[in-house]
């Protein structure tokens, strides 16, 4: 084990997968010369060469094309978005194109490639940069989303996607680069895509989340602690396919749950959480199931007005109060 | 046309048994209607003259339709008699126009509903409620305001024992489920949730009400008494195993368990009897059917249910019998076949068998069965499969009884051999338990003196 940042284990993931398969790529704006716009493929091109680490114009749906076509004669492409608030225009790509593709084809031409790039909110990037796809892509039939949390997952995870034969949406966070936790340095060890992580086991209820909100959801579980209230908290780490039976065990036996997500209410993965909790844990509900995510407006850029947007700490806490019918 | 089974949905007028102008009483029987299993008298539920008989024999009806119009001798019956006209003629499709318009309409009213609250956003009528308000209104309010879909219920609470509009008190599942697997009466508990809803410390404070016992749906014809069966609650291992077997071969995920019992002691036990007269033959599958109920008395968990949501196991045995009849089959059942002698059984499975095959069952006789029975052997079929009839989680089919040749000790003899395949369903039954049923079967049978044990 060795302590790391989430953008250096995404580093090692890369460089380890690279490695171990000639036919993995890496291409996008800026990961060549500029080392990626957040340093994410550091050193990879003085390793590998400018075949293998391709630098791109800013033409999101081009390249994410080119990643299709090469995914189609066998290459293994690891297609970077600057962030995923830029591949709006490439959608078609990976909704039409990469997602069908293998459907469409009969299986002629397998998808192994891999979408990845920060998603949602940093700091004051206002409203058109600070939006979090990660339902959008859950929607679609074909593609598999992973939303690591932590630097191990997001090493083990990225490396699970590189080798699964189909297109996987990586969703990382701008906020998370620099974070810092334990990293496994086996270059064998992957995280299998669809498997959930007890983050913290407790008894009282439940906080289900993924990506940026289970650093939010472990601070929350910290200070429910300090009051008695022990909760689990259960990391998702793939939205799609979604690990409905880690949630189903954990609300089983915790009767209460609250489902933390970065996004808007609206549609969001957490409506899909909850859903699968009503049909799954219905005798198992103590309480109805409350969300937590972002306020139903385009991000403020106004500092105070955007964190009074973005869900946190103590929104989650107050939604755990409420579901354990604890009086504020 | 009245519902005279529980999955009839249209039925056939076979014969009418009174005349137009005949003097009808409550409970007389008007005419002979054929449903899905059996053919049923139509009894009158009023008095008055059989003044219009509208359906005419063998015609097909669905249920609710108008067959003919008892009144009184004076009283004007035509709008009654003009109004059926079309519904006869199309016979099928007079529920479904009822249906559509009304719920076109509520699609309409909801949209509107929704048109509503989204388009007036800034001042949202007071009347709504919390729970239609839009998201951005909530957040509104303040970040800390974190809606629970539920407010509605919660604001408005006083203090405890509040009920629901529907009269009961309010409750949440899991409170419900550990009320109904604890026996404790929900009326009797002081719920501490919101708007005085009943939640999980609450039951588990509750004392237990031991005379008080839910009422459970009927099985026909007998009764239910106190303790006929409990229900198991799953556990997550029993869900893994449903769920997972259920994508595999669904929707029951059946496997099958063949043995193959010596017959020799059963055949001799029945020469015996019948030696002593004639009174005292029983058949093959007379003494099958109480060796397999006096089984399945020593395993309930093969004697179960699959109910979805946990498992019934039977402290009774209704053992239901495969008949074939004309157009098909039907499964008659010998009530508490366990609790049976051998010249009951005998009698009550050539009696129902009889009026089965005539169709003359009643729905309460073909229903109940806690576990099947289906017997091909005088067909001089070796072996089978047969399907199970959900919610029974197992079947067994019986095939040929024959003379092969055996090895025992050491030396080949002749014997007498039956071969039995049960089907099971494996969400309720796994391969072991149905083993070790089958295994005190074959004892039963093949020492058939057990039976009497």
């Amino acid at each position: 084990m060795t302590i790391m940042t989430y953008r250096d284990a995404l580093n090692q993931a890369l460089r380890e997968e690279l490695k171990r398969d000639e036919s993995v790529f890496l291409m996008g704006e800026e990961v060549a010369e500029y080392n990626g716009a957040y340093k994410v493929s550091r050193g990879l091109l003085d390793e590998f060469g400018p075949k293998r680490i391709v630098d791109t114009p800013i033409t999101e749906l081009g390249f994410a094309g080119v990643g299709v076509g090469a995914a189609m004669v066998g290459l293994r492409p690891v297609i970077e978005f600057m962030t995923w608030n830029f591949a709006l225009l490439a959608t078609d790509q990976v909704v039409n194109a990469a997602a069908k593709m293998s459907y469409m084809s009969n299986g002629q031409f397998p998808m192994p490639m891999v979408f990845r790039g920060p998603n949602g909110a940093a700091l004051q990037l206002a409203a058109q940069h600070s939006q979090a796809w990660d339902s959008w892509y859950a929607h679609i039939p074909g593609l598999k989303v992973v939303s690591p949390g932590t630097p191990a997952d997001a090493k083990g995870l990225l490396k699970a996607a590189i080798r699964d034969n189909n297109p996987v949406i990586v969703l990382e966070g701008e906020m998370l680069y620099n974070t810092k936790g334990e990293v496994d340095e086996n270059p064998d060890l992957i995280v299998p895509i669809g498997k959930a992580e007890l983050k913290r086991e407790g008894d009282k209820c439940t906080i289900v989340t993924y990506g940026k909100m289970v650093l939010v959801a472990l601070k929350a579980a910290d200070q429910l602690a300090k009051e008695g209230v022990n909760v689990d908290v259960l990391d998702l780490r793939t939205i799609r396919p979604m690990d409905i039976d880690a949630i189903a065990n954990s609300v089983a036996k915790t009767n209460r749950a609250v489902v933390v997500e970065e996004g808007w209410e609206m549609c969001g993965v957490g409506a899909q959480v909850v859903d699968f909790i009503q049909r799954e844990c219905f005798d198992d509900l103590d309480a109805p199931v409350v969300r937590v995510h972002q306020a139903d407006v385009p991000m403020p850029y106004a500092k105070n007005l955007e964190k009074l947007a973005k869900p946190d700490t103590a929104k989650t806490v107050a939604a755990v109060k409420r579901v354990m019918y604890l009086g504020d | 046309m009245e519902a005279l089974s529980p999955t009839m949905e249209e039925g056939r007028l076979v014969k009418w048994l009174k005349n137009e102008g005949d003097q009808i009483k409550n409970g007389d029987v008007l005419a002979e209607v054929e449903t899905d299993k059996a053919v049923m008298e139509l009894v009158a539920r009023g008095e008055g003259v059989l003044r219009k008989r509208l359906a005419n024999e063998g015609d097909s009806a669905p249920v609710g339709a108008l067959l003919g119009v008892v009144a009184a001798p004076d009283e004007d019956i035509s709008a009654l008699v003009n109004s059926s006209a079309p519904k006869a003629a199309a016979a099928d499709t007079t529920q479904q126009p009822v249906g559509k318009p009304a719920d076109a309409g509520e699609v309409i009213a909801r949209a509107k509903e929704f048109e509503g609250v989204t388009s007036v956003p800034a001042a949202p009528a007071q009347s709504q409620g919390e729970a239609s308000t839009p998201p951005q209104e909530r957040e509104r309010r303040g970040p800390q305001r974190i809606d629970t879909g539920a407010h509605h219920a919660e604001a408005s609470a006083t203090g405890n024992g509040e009920t629901a509009p529907s009269g009961r008190p309010r409750s949440s599942p899991l409170a419900r489920r550990m009320a109904s697997e604890r026996g404790v009466d929900l009326g009797s508990v002081r719920g501490s949730g919101p708007g005085g809803r009943i939640i999980k410390r609450d039951i588990e404070q509750a004392p237990v009400a031991a005379a008080t016992p839910a009422a459970a749906p009927a099985p026909a014809q007998r009764p239910p008494r106190v303790g006929d069966y409990q229900d198991i609650p799953l556990t997550q291992m029993r869900k893994t195993i449903a769920k997972r077997l259920v994508e595999s071969i669904g929707p029951i995920p059946t496997f099958y368990l063949t043995a193959e019992f010596d017959m020799t002691h059963v055949a001799e036990l029945r020469d015996e009897m019948i030696k002593r007269g004639a009174e005292y033959k029983v058949s093959f599958n007379d003494i099958l059917i109480k060796a397999t109920a006096t089984a399945l008395a020593q395993h309930p968990e093969v004697n179960a249910h699959w109910i979805g949501d946990a498992i019934r196991q039977f402290n009774r045995v209704h053992v239901g019998m495969a008949v074939a009849v004309e157009e098909g089959l039907i499964t008659p059942v010998i009530f508490d076949a366990n609790e049976k002698s051998l010249s009951e059984i005998s009698a009550e499975a050539r009696e129902l068998a009889g009026r089965a095959r005539d169709r003359r069952l009643k729905p309460e006789e073909y229903m109940g069965a806690t576990f099947s029975i289906s017997n091909l052997g005088m067909f001089g079929i070796d072996q089978f499969t047969a399907i199970i009839n959900p919610p029974e989680a197992g079947i067994l089919a019986i095939g040929a009884m024959e003379e092969k040749p055996i090895v025992e000790d050491g030396e080949l003899v002749i014997r007498k051999r039956l071969r039995v395949t049960m089907s099971c369903d494996h969400r309720v039954i796994d391969g072991a338990t149905g083993a070790k049923f089958l295994q005190t079967l074959r004892r039963m049978i093949e020492n058939p003196l057990m039976l009497v044990f």
